[in-house]
C-alpha cells in the first residue's frame, strides 16, 4: 500500500474545484486512458491575465487526483505569469509530498497547465508525436527524448529509475533503458564507461581464430573457473575446442557430485559464454 | 479496528480457529525437533507424519508423494528447477503468459542462462489454445509448467488434458495450483499431472507454509540443500507447527469443500450480478463458464482501479485490482493483457474473492456501496461522460 500524507488523502477523498467551466478561457488536456492516467484543466481568466477560477477532471489514481486538486487551488488567483512558475515539485510540495514512484503525477498537473496557457497565448502547442525534432524513446508510453532530457535537468535525476517516477519512460517494457541512460549520460556530459567497457567486451566477440578461441577459453577456466571449483575441493581440464564446442573434464570432488552435475556444466558454461563467446556450448567427458 | 468486509481471499485467507487450536501445542510444548536422537524431539515426527496424510488425502495422493516447502513460490520454482536439473540436456520450457511470478519470473531467469521459454498466449476469455499447447512441446522441453487456475481472473484451464498431452510428448507436466487446492476436488491416483504446487494460506492456513506434491518415480533434485529432511528432497528443519497447520486445513478443506463451494458460489454470483446491474459500463473478465467460484474480476471503464480501492477502503471493504497503480509497475496486470483486455478497462479492473467466512450481509454491504464509489470517481473523471447522456 501506498504511504500518502494526509494531505494527499484529504484531497483525493474531498476534491477541490472538481468539475468543467462553462465556457472556460483555457483548456489543458494531457495524458490519455491507455497511460493510465489523463487531466483536463479547465480555466476562467479575466482581461488583467488573472486565474479567476479552475476545475479539474482526472481519470486516474489516488495522487493523480490529489495532484490535480492540488493543482487547481495553487493556480486560483495568479496571473498566467505567476502560474507558469508553478513547477510539479511546487504541487507535490503543497501535498505534503508524493510518494517517489508517483511523482508523474505532479507532473502531469504541470504540463496541463502550461498547454492550457500556451493555448490561451494562441501559441502554437505542438503535440510531441509530430514533432520531427523530437524521437520518441519510450514507445509504452510515448515518451520523447526532449522530455526525459527535461525532467532530467530539472529534478536532477542520475538514474533510469528516477526518469520512470517522473515521467513514466521505462515503465512498459523496459527495453529502452539503455537510451534513458544514454540521454542521462548526455544531460551530464560524463563519459559512458559502462558503454566502453562493454564495448571493450564486444571487440573479442568479433569472429576469432580458433587459436585465440582456446586462448580465451583457457585464460577463463584460469582465471574464472578454476579458483571457484578448487574452493569446493574440485578441478577441471581442457580437453578440446572445436568450434564453439568446448570439451572438458571435470576432477577430484567435482566429478564425484551427481546432483550437482548439472549446475556445475551450467556455471562453467555461462562463464565461457561471458568472457568468450556467447555461443559457446559446454560437453563434459567422463573418463 | 473498524470491521472490514474482507473479499481479497486470492490473495491471503483467515486462519480456521480450529486450524490455530491444532498448532498451538507446538510452539511452546512440543516444540522439538523431529530430527532429534531424543523421545522429546522424535517425538514430533509422528505429528508431521499425520500432516503429511492430511495433505495426501485432500489430493488423492500418497504420502510419500508430498514435500512441504514455505510457500507456493517455493513450490513452483522447486518444481520447475528439478527438471531442468534432472534433464540438463533439455534446454526448453513451456509456460503461458498469464501464469503467476513464482512461475513467470523464474523462467524468466532462465532465457540467460541458455534456456528457450515458449510463453502461450490466452484468448479473451483467458483460455489456452490447446494446438498451440501440443505443437509448442519440443523433444528439448524438460518442462511444461501451466496453473490449474488464474489467481486474478479465477480462469481454470484444463489441466489434467493438458497433463495427458504433456506426458505423451514425453515431457513432465507441473501445475501451479495454490488458488485450485482447497476449493475444488482433486485426485492424483488419475492423474497425469507430475508435480503440483500448494499453498496453506490461500486455504485458510498461514502464511510461510505449502507443499509440493510429485509424483512417485518422477526424478527429483531438491532445491533448498543441506540437510536430510523430506528424505533428502527439501533441506531445512521442518517448521512443525506450519506444517500441522498445512494439515489441519487440509483435512477442513476435503470435508467442507463442496458444501463450502456451493455456497461461495451463491454468494459470488449473487455479487457480480448486483454489480453489473448497478454500474453500466462493467463487464466481467475471464470464461464464466470455467471459473474458481469465488472469484469475480470486474473492470469498471473510465476509472482507474487504485482509487477504487481507495474509497472501497474507506468504506472497510478489501479487494484488489489489477491496475498500474497497484501492480509495482506503469502497466496493468500481465494476465489481463494477456487477454486483450484494453487498457481502459484493465486499469479499471477490481477482483473480489470469497471464502467460506463471508456471508449475505457481506454482499448486502458491497452491493451497497461499490456502485456510490464508481459514481462518484466517474464523475471526476473526463471521460465516458458521453455514454451517460
Amino acid at each position: 500500500m501506498w504511504n500518502y500524507s494526509d494531505k494527499v488523502l484529504d484531497h483525493f477523498l474531498h476534491p477541490r474545484n472538481m468539475g468543467h467551466i462553462e465556457n472556460p478561457d483555457a483548456v489543458g488536456e494531457i495524458g490519455n486512458i491507455a497511460c493510465g492516467d489523463a487531466l483536463r484543466l479547465s480555466m476562467k481568466i479575466d482581461d488583467k491575465e488573472r486565474i479567476i477560477d479552475a476545475k479539474f477532471e482526472t481519470f486516474g489514481c489516488a495522487s493523480a487526483i490529489a495532484s490535480s486538486s492540488a493543482l487547481t487551488e495553487l493556480v486560483k488567483g495568479k496571473t498566467i505569469d505567476e502560474a507558469l512558475k508553478i513547477s510539479n515539485d511546487d504541487i507535490a510540495d503543497y501535498l505534503d509530498g508524493l510518494p517517489g514512484e508517483k511523482m508523474h503525477c505532479s507532473v502531469m498537473g504541470q504540463e496541463a497547465l502550461e498547454k492550457a496557457i500556451a493555448l490561451y497565448k494562441g501559441e502554437e502547442v505542438v503535440d510531441s508525436e509530430h514533432d520531427h525534432d523530437e524521437k520518441i524513446i519510450c514507445k509504452c508510453f510515448g515518451v520523447t527524448d526532449l522530455k526525459i532530457a527535461r525532467v532530467v535537468r530539472e529534478h536532477n535525476l542520475h538514474t533510469a529509475e528516477e526518469v520512470t517516477h517522473y515521467c513514466k519512460a521505462g515503465g512498459g517494457c523496459g527495453q529502452c533503458i539503455q537510451d534513458i541512460e544514454n540521454i542521462i549520460g548526455e544531460v551530464w556530459g560524463k563519459e559512458k564507461e559502462k558503454a566502453q567497457a562493454a564495448d571493450a567486451r564486444n571487440m573479442k566477440k568479433e569472429p576469432m581464430t580458433n587459436i585465440i578461441k582456446m586462448q580465451l577459453v583457457m585464460e577463463t577456466i584460469e582465471k574464472e573457473i578454476r579458483p571457484m571449483l578448487k574452493s569446493h575441493g574440485g578441478d577441471i581440464d581442457l580437453i578440446d575446442v572445436i568450434g564453439d564446442h568446448v570439451k572438458v573434464s571435470l576432477r577430484g570432488a567435482c566429478s564425484e557430485c551427481v546432483s550437482s552435475g548439472a549446475t556445475l556444466k551450467m556455471f562453467v558454461e555461462e562463464k565461457l559464454r561471458e568472457f568468450v563467446h556467447k555461443g559457446i556450448v559446454v560437453e563434459e567427458i567422463k573418463d | 479496528m473498524k470491521k472490514v468486509i474482507y473479499m481479497d481471499n486470492n490473495a491471503t485467507t483467515q486462519v480456521d480457529e480450529r486450524v490455530l487450536d491444532a498448532m498451538k501445542p507446538f510452539f511452546c510444548e512440543k516444540y522439538g525437533n523431529p530430527s532429534s536422537m531424543h523421545t522429546f524431539g522424535g517425538r514430533v515426527g509422528s505429528d508431521i507424519v499425520k500432516a503429511r496424510e492430511q495433505v495426501a488425502d485432500l489430493i488423492g495422493a500418497r504420502p510419500d508423494e508430498i514435500i512441504f516447502t514455505s510457500c507456493g513460490t517455493e513450490s513452483d520454482n522447486a518444481a520447475i528447477n528439478s527438471a531442468l536439473l534432472s534433464f540438463p540436456e533439455k534446454r526448453h520450457i513451456v509456460t503461458t503468459r498469464v501464469e503467476h511470478p513464482s512461475v513467470l519470473s523464474f523462467c524468466k531467469n532462465f532465457e540467460n542462462r541458455g534456456y528457450v521459454v515458449t510463453y502461450l498466449s490466452v484468448d479473451d476469455k483467458g483460455n489456452l489454445d490447446i494446438e498451440e499447447l501440443k505443437n509448442s512441446i519440443k523433444d528439448d522441453t524438460a518442462i511444461v509448467s501451466i496453473m490449474a487456475a488464474n489467481n486474478e481472473t479465477g480462469v481454470i484451464f484444463p489441466f489434467e488434458e493438458i497433463a495427458a498431452i504433456v506426458n505423451e510428448k514425453g515431457s513432465l507436466f507441473h501445475t501451479d495450483a495454490v488458488q485450485f487446492v482447497g476449493k475444488l476436488p482433486l485426485n492424483m491416483k488419475d492423474s497425469n499431472v507430475d508435480m503440483l504446487s500448494l499453498s496453506g494460506h490461500k486455504f485458510h492456513a498461514p502464511k510461510g507454509v505449502g507443499a509440493l506434491y510429485i509424483r512417485k518415480g518422477t526424478r527429483f533434485r531438491s532445491f533448498m540443500i543441506g540437510g536430510h529432511q523430506e528424505k533428502g528432497r527439501r533441506a531445512g528443519t521442518e517448521n512443525v507447527p506450519l506444517i500441522v497447520g498445512l494439515g489441519k486445513a487440509c483435512e477442513l478443506a476435503s470435508i467442507h469443500v463442496e458444501e463450502d463451494q456451493d455456497r461461495v458460489k451463491s454468494l459470488r454470483d449473487r455479487l457480480e450480478k448486483g454489480l453489473l446491474e448497478k454500474s453500466p459500463d462493467a463487464r466481467v473478465n475471464g470464461n464464466h463458464n470455467s471459473r474458481l467460484s469465488n472469484t469475480s474480476n470486474i473492470s469498471f471503464e473510465y476509472i482507474e482501479g487504485e482509487a477504487i480501492l481507495l474509497l472501497l477502503d474507506q468504506k472497510g471493504i478489501a479487494a484488489s485490482s489489477g491496475s498500474a497503480c497497484t501492480s509495482g509497475s506503469l502497466e496493468p496486470s500481465h494476465v489481463l493483457r494477456a487477454m486483450g483486455v484494453p487498457f481502459t478497462a484493465a486499469h479499471g479492473s477490481v477482483r473480489f474473492s470469497l471464502s467460506r467466512f463471508n456471508s449475505d450481509e457481506d454482499v448486502d454491504y458491497v452491493l451497497e456501496n461499490v456502485p456510490p464509489v464508481i459514481n462518484r470517481l466517474r464523475e471526476i473523471s473526463p471521460f465516458g461522460k458521453e455514454s451517460k447522456d
